[in-house]
């Protein structure tokens, strides 16, 4: 009877994978537990990265659990009657079982370094090599399509900047806006993020961005919104990842995508509404105080 | 060392006078003492950090409910927590589990009760430094526990502490004065594990019986060993970072925060400092401790699946290479908690190609835990589950971090439940089911008799299940994106139709902690009235199985000589199907044999 304790090994394996096959479907939920919708030019890299991580993961958790399951199963004192096996170990086994997960995981490593490079040390303003001039790509296009945008965390809210006509931030033209970040699609958008107070984390789940904004320093952030219908709205939820106190919970913002024309003309209709009620000076003042 | 002592004859040696009630139960010097204190009052803790951790699970599955008991604290608000009871709820259990009940029941507790038995020794090195160790945890349970009742309550920055929001005074009520009491207790519990680590590398390398070669110890000291090694080069870091916080707190200095950090309109100290220094020195310790508290478990379980399989170790040099591999790379590691944090990414890079290789030794010990239990006699008593649950759990918990050690994808899971789920993994399902099963093996040693079994394994599976039930979801909501320390995460269109499952992860986490009375109560009642266990009632190979149960004072009544490694179980040279470390060999001269005892 006692060998059915090696059953704890097959309800690990079973649940655990029974977990990841019902987590992506609607079987017992209303949406899927999984992975949000991607909508960014570099996640479908990130979320390839995952299912590979997760496949190699997964047949090496069914291979273990099913080992120790059938080891529990066979070698239990009560029907193996055989002698034990009196053994201190296999010199070649364990050089097998160092050299291939040791490539494993090496090889593992380094498919990542594109996607990461991609995502956190290639930015798009600077050249393809990632250090010097303006990228050629982006040469002699209307300034204000490169979209830089500042983002200020502070508690509890997401303070957005937009440069004005004159493409360059700081300036008295700028534009402000609070916890709703508007931006082009299909368009290289660059963040500028900045924290006035203690540490936030910029995500963005459905645009697989996540960056920590600390004080004292300028980190930027960049990504692609793929829309494919322009005639399809579409806006995601910014959350705050990194706790920055009581109400971290509730430091949500969005981001709304627009066409580029659409977002051109968003921005002046913004900077006519904030020209009406507040004297652009004091703006800029107010804005570089922060 | 030299001459055979017997226990009574030894206690008047050292002390010239009869014990008094203080100096054997309280102020006690004997190892043994020691160890079981730490056990008993990190057990307590235990059950705090796992209350707390309940009134968080609450506010997941319910938010802004009425929560029962700890609602009466808020009667003003009909009992439902304010968000800022939930960070203060957070910050502290993951600090209690980690400082007062991981560190010190693995080093404190079993360290102290299981080194000088396991190596032949009559006690530790420096029996009063030992002793101090113990003390000075006290201080930390008395700055930890009262921090609660402080104006603002205890700490609520997280148990990383990351500035500004601990260092800035008036980022959150915790920072008021819990912070500075939490920074306090730290500072204590680093101090307590520092003489607890210097004496156990003393005791591990001076005193050995003779013939206990370094090869020949239990796999138990060499996760001793290397995780007091650990403890001694890593601890001073977090110890001088703390008090560089302390200092940004009370003195106005700026090591932490940059220049004009106004939170509140509050602002500490004059800036010029960096958020990131703290997180790179908080974790150059804090990814050791994450060693530190797993290495010794997974000694303790290399120990009882060799004697339960009655077979010896498979791979007993490699196991030690790959804890010392685990130790040497794990200095080097640190960065992979802070992909996302604004450190330069090209270090990502670096710490990735690290932090993979680091998974390598503890696959190393898995296969080895699976080739240990290939061709045994596997005896399935309470402790033999727990030790092979810890296998089968600690394959998640390694597996899962894999997907961390991923920089793109870290990218999106980091600081989702998908670490939260890891982290369980390695600690609950990992290193907790591993000191249950240790509690169960040298229960009869620690007070000379047994637990009861069956209900040890009520208990092991109730734990289990409810256990699997409450951290494996927890994947899949990472994976959703679902992040961690959110009070109410469902006014997020992505998150709101996860909380039925979280509720029954509550449920399940509320059944976890209940199932614990049945341990508590067999652990209580068996101290007084389970069955008189003899020296070696396991069968075991281990030289604390030659003491007596409980040994007296000096451990050994006889001087013990080591003859073989611990693991010579089922071997041909002998009839029985265990051969004891202090058994002569057949052919050895009798003359110098120890007398044999059973």
């Amino acid at each position: 009877m006692s060998k059915y304790w090696s059953l704890m090994a097959l309800v690990t394996l079973v649940f655990g994978t029974l977990c990841f096959a019902v987590a992506p479907t609607t079987w017992f939920w209303d949406k899927p537990i999984w992975l949000p919708d991607d909508y960014s030019e570099h996640g479908h890299e990130i979320d390839k990265l995952y299912y590979f991580i997760l496949a190699l993961t997964g047949v090496v958790f069914l291979a273990t659990e099913f080992i120790l399951f059938y080891f529990m199963w066979k070698y239990d004192a009560n029907t193996n009657k055989e002698p034990v096996k009196y053994s201190h170990g296999s010199h070649s086994l364990e050089i097998v079982w160092t050299i291939i997960p040791a490539a494993t995981l090496l090889f593992m490593a380094i498919v990542q370094f594109n996607s990461w490079a991609e995502a956190k040390m290639q930015n798009p303003m600077y050249g393809p090599d990632g250090v010097a001039g303006p990228n050629p790509d982006l040469e002699g296009k209307d300034d204000d399509l490169l979209a830089t945008v500042e983002v200020t965390a502070r508690q509890w809210e997401w303070r957005i900047r937009y440069p004005g006509a004159d493409g360059r931030l700081g300036t008295p033209d700028d534009i402000f806006d609070v916890n709703e970040l508007h931006v082009p699609a299909n368009e290289d958008v660059i963040v500028s993020l900045k924290s006035q107070d203690v540490l936030h984390s910029f995500f963005i789940p459905n645009l697989r961005v996540k960056q920590d904004a600390v004080p004292g320093m300028k980190i930027p952030v960049w990504f692609k919104v793929v829309r494919t219908d322009p005639n399809v709205p579409l806006d995601f939820e910014i959350v705050c990842a990194e706790h920055c106190g009581a109400r971290h919970y509730a430091m949500k913002g969005r981001v709304i995508v627009h066409s580029p024309e659409e977002y051109r003309s968003f921005l002046r209709r913004k900077f006519q509404e904030q020209s009406a009620t507040v004297d652009p000076q004091a703006a800029t003042a107010a804005g570089s105080a922060q | 060392m030299s001459t055979v002592s017997l226990p009574s004859a030894h206690a008047h040696d050292d002390h010239g006078h009869a014990a008094s009630f203080w100096s054997t139960y309280v102020f006690s010097k004997d190892h043994k003492v020691i160890g079981i204190q730490f056990l008993f009052s990190t057990l307590i803790w235990f059950v705090i950090g796992g209350l707390l951790a309940l009134a968080v699970r609450w506010q997941i599955a319910y938010p802004w409910s009425s929560v029962p008991l700890y609602g009466a604290n808020f009667p003003a608000e009909g009992g439902q927590m304010p968000p800022e009871a939930y960070t203060m709820l957070f910050t502290m259990h993951a600090s209690v589990m980690i400082f007062l009940v991981m560190i010190p029941i693995l080093a404190g507790a079993f360290g102290n009760f299981l080194i000088p038995l396991m190596i032949g020794a009559d006690d530790m090195a420096f029996p009063t430094l030992n002793m101090l160790s113990y003390w000075f945890m006290w201080p930390a349970f008395f700055f930890f526990g009262g921090s609660f009742f402080v104006e603002g309550g205890a700490a609520a920055a997280g148990w990383t502490s990351y500035p500004t929001i601990s260092t800035n005074t008036a980022a959150s009520p915790g920072s008021l004065n819990g912070q500075t009491l939490w920074l306090l207790g730290l500072t204590f519990v680093g101090i307590s594990s520092m003489m607890g680590s210097v004496n156990y590398l003393t005791t591990i390398i001076q005193m050995r019986a003779p013939g206990l070669t370094m090869f020949r110890l239990p796999m138990t000291i060499w996760g001793m060993f290397i995780t007091a090694l650990l403890q001694a080069f890593a601890l001073p870091v977090l110890t001088a970072a703390g008090f560089m916080q302390l200092m940004d707190r009370s003195l106005g200095t700026g090591f932490f925060s940059p220049e004009g950090n106004i939170v509140g309109n509050h602002m500490n100290s004059a800036g010029g400092g960096q958020p990131l220094l703290w997180q790179h020195l908080f974790w150059f310790y804090s990814h050791p401790a994450v060693y530190i508290m797993i290495l010794p478990a997974m000694g303790m379980v290399s120990d009882i699946i060799s004697c339960f399989a009655r077979k010896p170790l498979f791979g007993y040099k490699p196991m030690v290479y790959s804890i010392s591999g685990i130790a040497g790379l794990g200095f080097v590691v640190w960065g992979h908690h802070m992909f996302v944090s604004g450190m330069n990414p090209g270090l990502g890079m670096t710490f990735m190609v690290s932090t993979m290789m680091i998974a390598l030794p503890s696959a190393i010990k898995t296969f080895n835990w699976l080739g240990t239990i290939w061709g045994g006699k596997i005896q399935y008593t309470t402790p033999m589950l727990f030790a092979l649950s810890f296998v089968a759990m600690f394959i998640i918990g390694g597996l899962s971090g894999i997907f961390m050690a991923a920089t793109p994808v870290d990218i999106f899971i980091h600081d989702t439940y998908f670490i939260v789920a890891h982290f369980h993994y390695v600690l609950f399902a990992g290193t907790a089911m591993g000191v249950f099963g240790a509690i169960y093996f040298w229960f009869p040693k620690m007070f000379g008799r047994m637990m009861n079994e069956t209900w040890g394994k009520v208990h092991f599976v109730l734990t289990f299940i409810f256990m699997n039930c409450t951290f494996f979801p927890m994947h899949i909501l990472g994976a959703g994106g679902f992040p961690r320390r959110l009070a109410d995460a469902y006014h997020y269109e992505l998150f709101n139709h996860m909380q039925p499952l979280n509720q029954f992860m509550t449920w399940a986490a509320i059944g976890m902690v209940a199932s614990q009375i049945i341990f508590a109560v067999n652990f209580i009642y068996s101290m007084f009235y389970g069955p008189v266990a003899g020296r070696n009632p396991w069968h075991c190979n281990g030289l604390e199985w030659s003491a007596p149960s409980p040994p007296g004072h000096g451990n050994f009544d006889f001087q013990p000589i080591v003859y073989r490694g611990p693991y010579e179980y089922g071997s041909p040279e002998t009839t029985e199907d265990y051969y004891p470390q202090i058994q002569p060999p057949p052919n050895a001269d009798k003359a110098r044999s120890p007398s044999q005892h059973k």
